[in-house]
């Protein structure tokens, strides 16, 4: 690609590239696109080999004027990948195999048929659907910050070009002055996305407000929240259009200089990131005088090193400064003293991805999706006991129910959904009765959780709410920084309680204790993650009072989670005596004779690993 | 243990490839630790006096970030995924079966010097739930029964080594 100097120089490539683009989507010539998922969830699944494999069949076949070989972006459905999807007859062929590669070239790329096998197959209808769009996954969907993302090969300039990308870059370089930028901005209503939900224009207007000689814009790409990984999705299927955002961002607010903080563990998403910004540089569209304006700008890379709490803004730029993620008083507010010193804002990887289509589509246009007080899309990940795990993008306000029965198919093996948990280590946990809320920033604070980033975890009736909280506070405890003492010593303190609830040896004094120490960690703390650290805590023992009580009054564990407090038993009505459990027992706790006597397990020597009961021919063993 | 003269070239070499980056304290680390697996004391030292941070700072941060070791890890990590998507489906159950296999702890690394177990706090591979990664290389749907054979994939590894 030459060397982008002017507006006109982008629009014409913009306009070539969508050609380009359009084309191979239309099939226009007879040529047909193969797309292969690329997203981390089905590499893990082989779906490099896939690629390698459609290629060398192509190549031994002669097809290579017919049929094109792209790797895209993830598509969101990750328990059904690896996705193949072919156009321009949009057939989508999901948990595809490297086996089943010479089936789909020959079948459907040389002979025109559809392969049946391998469609989607509707877990309630028992019917083959054939095209994304029809999958009821999918269809209360929309896409504004996975924009792109399982359609453009993330790893090609021209793509994102052919994909509306940098059309709002060139739109307020040439149209807009700083100021329009940050007033369209607060008009879409856009909050941020990362957690606390901010006004982003406000954000911007801080920084803007500010005079000095630098400043800096930051994408947070610390994804620690476990469970959530929307972030790395973006960063993976679409780098450009976050990169698009900073710029617009930088341009907002007066920044020449952006840095990415993403997470070591996602080497997928920096790698493509680096590749992006490389491509990007030798174009000119980073660097000095971009377009042939005044505006330069150009963009680093620091990689996480593993600290939860550097999703923090603050200890996020004492990260990148080099030194202990550990968060700094606010005020001051880093849009007055940020990175080295400098007005700095910091915006996560969605609410950037989200900038580029405000700028293109206008933010009255953007407004009307959404709630009152959160306009636009969410990208939740939707994880644990549901049957459709994967990335969910739907507007602000969609209910719980839709999210989890419409789009997440409900509960796997027939369980009975009891709570998910929203908002990570941060959040807190609904239930039932909070089904048809519609979700935004304030009605899940107002229920007792919180957006966060999005993390989405269900929960069936065999998840112990006291396990869940003291997950989440063992998490917590050795991620807190040490900086503040309540967090550091309440936390730990904390979780000594919930583990003598889950012993069995808690009182009605233990859970009066946590709650008032939850309240001064609470109080006592400098940043989000101890000010939330009790959250989870606190939000079941409000919903969940009566699975506390059986862990302290009852001495039970109702999930027959908690090892202490459960037992594997053998009803000796349906013992068939054939002492496949006490071979397979570890520690040859279970006595019995073949043939004669039903086995019994000797309760004192147990040690809850549950072999006996996986391996039960009969289903005579059970928990209780 | 005197660090090998190669060793020391390649470190000084990674401080002189960031010279000019402002605080390039973070990426000069990740760099060692990715090339040369852990970054001991005397290595810290090399670093300081390379960059000019001092030695006291940057043990402050090579002890506050998981991502860096003080020991050696073992030839293969095994990470095994305990963020919230995977512990709701039982991963608590896969780690405790790597443990005992190995004898050892999360954190700790086989005599053989061949195994280290990392409690990992999520992956960002949640549809992969539970989720063990060996060397990066994800191990989708894992299940206790499948602890073994992962162990012995790479004990037959050093065997036709």
């Amino acid at each position: 690609m030459d060397k982008i100097s002017s507006a006109n120089a982008l629009q014409q490539d913009i306009d070539s590239c969508s050609k380009a683009f359009d084309d191979k989507i239309k099939g226009v010539g007879g040529k047909r696109a193969v797309m292969i998922c690329g997203g981390t969830g089905c590499l893990a699944n082989d779906s490099d080999a896939i690629l390698k494999e459609f290629e060398k069949q192509i190549k031994e076949k002669g097809l290579e004027q017919k049929v094109s070989i792209n790797h895209v972006g993830c598509f969101g459905f990750c328990s059904q990948g690896p996705f193949v999807k072919i156009f321009p007859e949009d057939t989508l062929y999901h948990k595809v195999k490297v086996s089943d590669v010479s089936h789909i070239v020959d079948d459907d790329l040389i002979s025109g048929k559809v392969c049946e096998d391998l469609l989607y197959v509707d877990p309630v209808t028992h019917e083959k659907v054939v095209r994304q769009d029809d999958i009821n996954f999918y269809k209360k969907q929309k896409r504004i910050s996975l924009y792109g993302c399982s359609l453009i090969n993330p790893d090609f300039l021209e793509e994102s070009l052919g994909y509306d990308g940098f059309k709002a870059l060139k739109k307020v370089l040439t149209e807009m002055k700083p100021q329009q930028v940050i007033d369209e901005v607060l008009a879409s209503g856009i909050r941020g996305r990362g957690g606390a939900g901010f006004p982003t224009g406000k954000k911007w207007q801080f920084a803007a407000n500010q005079v000095a000689d630098q400043k800096y814009i930051v994408c947070n790409g610390d994804e620690g929240d476990p469970g959530a990984f929307m972030d790395r999705s973006i960063l993976e299927g679409n780098p450009f259009e976050v990169i698009e955002g900073m710029m617009i961002a930088g341009y907002a607010f007066g920044a020449s200089q952006g840095y990415f903080y993403v997470r070591a563990e996602y080497p997928v998403a920096v790698e493509r990131l680096l590749r992006a910004m490389e491509d990007m540089r030798k174009v000119g569209l980073l660097g000095e005088h971009i377009l042939g304006t005044d505006f330069s700008f150009d963009v680093h890379l620091r990689e996480g090193a593993g600290a939860f709490v550097c999703g923090e803004e603050t200890a996020l730029l004492n990260s990148i400064e080099g030194k202990r993620g550990m968060p700094r008083p606010r005020p001051p507010f880093p849009a007055i003293k940020g990175l080295w010193g400098k007005p700095t804002c910091v915006n996560n990887v969605e609410t950037l991805a989200q900038i580029p289509y405000i700028i293109r589509v206008g933010a009255a246009e953007y407004a009307k999706v959404g709630t009152q007080g959160s306009k636009g899309t969410k990208v939740f990940a939707l994880g644990g006991k549901i049957n459709n795990v994967g990335l969910v993008e739907v507007p602000m306000g969609t209910t719980l129910r839709t999210l989890i029965f419409d789009i997440g198919g409900g509960i796997p093996n027939g369980k009975k959904f009891k709570a998910i948990q929203t908002g990570g280590p941060s959040g807190g946990c609904l239930t039932e009765e909070d089904l048809d809320t519609p979700i935004d920033y304030d009605t899940l604070i107002a229920r007792g959780s919180m957006m966060g980033s999005g993390g989405a975890i269900v929960m069936d009736e065999d998840n112990c709410m006291v396990d869940v909280a003291h997950f989440y506070m063992d998490f917590i405890c050795s991620e807190s920084c040490g900086k503040c003492s309540p967090c550091r010593i309440g936390t730990k303190r904390l979780l000594e309680m919930l583990t003598k609830v889950t012993n069995g040896n808690g009182t009605e004094q233990t859970l009066q204790d946590m709650k008032a120490l939850a309240t001064v960690i609470k109080g006592g703390s400098l940043c989000a993650l101890g000010q939330t650290a009790a959250n989870p805590i606190l939000s079941t023992m409000t919903k969940f009072p009566e699975e506390y009580h059986a862990h302290v009054v009852d001495k039970k564990c109702p999930a027959h989670v908690c090892k202490k407090l459960m037992q594997y038993w053998i009803d000796p009505s349906l013992c068939k005596k054939c002492s496949k459990c006490a071979r397979n027992c570890p520690v040859s706790c279970i006595a019995g004779v073949p043939g004669k006597e039903p086995y019994v397990i000797n309760q004192t020597k147990c040690i809850k690993c549950g072999t006996c009961m996986a391996g039960c021919p009969f289903h005579a063993i059970s928990k209780r | 243990m005197a660090m090998q003269e190669e060793a020391r070239k390649g470190i000084i070499a990674i401080c002189a490839a960031h010279k000019g980056e402002p605080s390039p304290l973070m990426p000069i680390l990740e760099e060692i630790q990715k090339k040369y697996g852990y970054i001991p004391l005397e290595v810290q030292e090399l670093v300081s006096k390379e960059t000019n941070v001092p030695v006291s700072e940057i043990y402050g941060v090579v002890t506050f970030y998981n991502f860096f070791s003080l020991t050696p890890k073992g030839k293969y990590v095994i990470g095994v995924c305990l963020g919230t998507a995977c512990y709701v489906k039982n991963s608590q159950a896969i780690i405790d079966k790597f443990e005992t296999l190995l004898g050892i702890e999360p954190g700790q690394t086989t005599a053989d010097g061949l195994f280290t177990i990392e409690a990992i706090r999520c992956m960002g591979a949640c549809a992969l739930a539970p989720a063990v990664s060996v060397n990066g290389k994800v191990y989708p749907q894992m299940t206790v029964d499948g602890v073994s054979k992962v162990i012995d994939e790479y004990k037959a590894k050093e065997v036709n080594a």
